[in-house]
């Protein structure tokens, strides 16, 4: 019989959250973040912690919330170009932050879940990124060492989930939740559906039961737009 | 003297059916406008989709459909979505024919920076080192000079690097250079404007050939 992850809510599925703690946020931009989990961390006030995301939210919503609130010591994300607050605690030198090439910050997560220690990439070779890593040359071309990622706890956001813990995203929402979830000790979802075993199709899940320890099904999602752009009825392609 | 649009249409023409393009935020963004009609080409935005398609209609926005601008778009028939490693995986494994970004300053040896003014401005590399460490083939959309008026095809960056010695074409509002063997070749001018001018608005090396075209748009 499948292992049930089920939890009752945000609060039971947040249990073990301590101060110092490192934790993995899945999510680009504002989509597909986990906002019921964010809000949760807001209300426990849990600090020094060291966050892995890609983004850091907006000023009054994502992971924006708890860099009001100073809970964080520490980012690691490869853009915060959308928050005031990030910009401003980062140049005063309240908030620590290590920025990493995108595809770097994927792998280094996907390659903390998979067992993988470290591995060789040509993104950041030449620039302030490389400083202090082991560059080798594969194929005539120079590579630096990244190492693997992995977090205390992870939360991700699904669209859809069962009880097995087995998820499936929608559309962009994916993004960084995949490799998220593998890289998490323990790892949160928040779905916006929580169905029953045998409900989903097995050929179309996302991401295996079996990276996932925790699963609850979100309620009053926002799904904030950052950047709103639309095309009017009469134009043909613009 | 080309405006954004006349830049993004420019660059257009360099794209060829059957190729898989990255296009980057701002002008870059603009290419996709000006791909002719049946041209086979597919979008890839490296937040998780193949097959972009252009902005929705309004009340057709989709919180859940963006791409790497965090903007709202459609997806087109045949269209995919995956996860990050997935998206990054395509770009350094060399699947992307082409990708097109912006840039803060270029150097005649082909270095990029559009990622940090130290002390002032830092919104993080995003997925760009990935990008100009792996592709083949970049094509810079910029403004020759910044706000300041000073050029931004320079002899070295002054800014910190996004990635070394690969930028191979620029396309700016007043002319289009390749660069090779440490120098911004001209290949041809905007409409309306002289190699003298872009002579005086190129701080790095820039070698001018006998015959120049203008630009031509179809």
């Amino acid at each position: 019989m499948a292992i049930s992850k089920v939890v009752k809510d945000v609060g039971a599925a947040c249990a073990g959250i301590e101060d110092g703690m490192t934790l993995m946020l899945g999510g680009f931009g504002l989509c597909g973040i986990p906002e019921c989990s964010i809000a949760e961390l807001v209300r426990l006030g849990v600090k020094d912690l060291t966050c892995i995301s890609n983004n850091a939210g907006v000023d009054d919503f994502g992971l924006g919330l708890l860099l009001q609130e100073r809970q964080i010591r520490k980012m690691i994300s490869s853009y915060v170009g959308e928050n005031d607050e990030f910009e401003r605690q980062m140049l005063s030198g309240e908030l620590e932050v290590d920025l990493i090439p995108q595809g770097s910050l994927a792998e280094r997560c996907r390659a903390g879940g998979a067992g993988i220690p470290a591995f060789f990439t040509p993104a950041g070779y030449g620039t302030e990124v490389a400083e202090g890593k082991e560059v080798r040359e594969f194929n005539g071309k120079p590579h630096i060492l990244e190492t693997a990622l992995t977090a205390d706890f992870a939360f991700v956001k699904a669209w859809k989930g069962d009880t097995a813990g087995n998820l499936i995203f929608k559309a962009t929402a994916r993004n960084f939740n995949p490799m998220m979830a593998m890289a998490g000790k323990i790892t949160i979802a928040e779905v916006e559906e929580l169905v029953p075993l045998g409900i989903l199709d097995p050929n179309s899940i996302h991401t295996p039961g079996i990276y996932v320890q925790r699963i609850f099904q979100g309620s009053h999602y926002d799904k904030r737009i950052e950047q709103r752009t639309v095309r009017t009825q009469t134009a043909s392609n613009d | 003297m080309l405006d954004k649009n006349g830049i993004a249409r420019r660059i257009a023409q360099e794209i060829r059916s059957g190729w898989y393009v990255n296009l980057g935020i701002g002008i870059p963004t603009l290419v996709a406008n000006f791909i002719p009609e049946g041209m086979e080409v597919e979008f890839q935005s490296e937040n998780g989709i193949l097959g972009m398609g252009p902005f929705p209609f309004d009340g057709e926005e989709d919180a859940d459909l963006i791409n790497a601008g965090k903007q709202t778009i459609t997806a087109m028939p045949g269209a995919v979505f995956f996860d990050s490693a997935a998206s990054f995986a395509m770009i350094r494994g060399q699947h992307v024919q082409l990708t097109v970004l912006g840039a803060m300053e270029v150097s005649a040896t082909g270095d990029i920076a559009n990622w940090k003014i130290p002390g002032k401005m830092v919104k993080g590399m995003g997925g760009a080192m990935d990008l100009v460490a792996s592709a083949e083939n970049i094509i810079v959309a910029m403004m020759h000079t910044n706000r300041a008026g000073e050029s931004k095809l320079l002899p070295a960056c002054s800014l910190p690097l996004t990635g070394v010695a690969c930028v191979r074409r620029v396309v700016t509002n007043l002319a289009i250079m390749d660069i090779r063997d440490g120098a911004f070749h001209l290949l041809e001018l905007a409409p309306g404007v002289t190699a003298e001018e872009v002579a005086a608005a190129t701080a790095g090396k820039l070698v001018i050939p006998d015959h120049v075209p203008e630009m031509q748009f179809n």
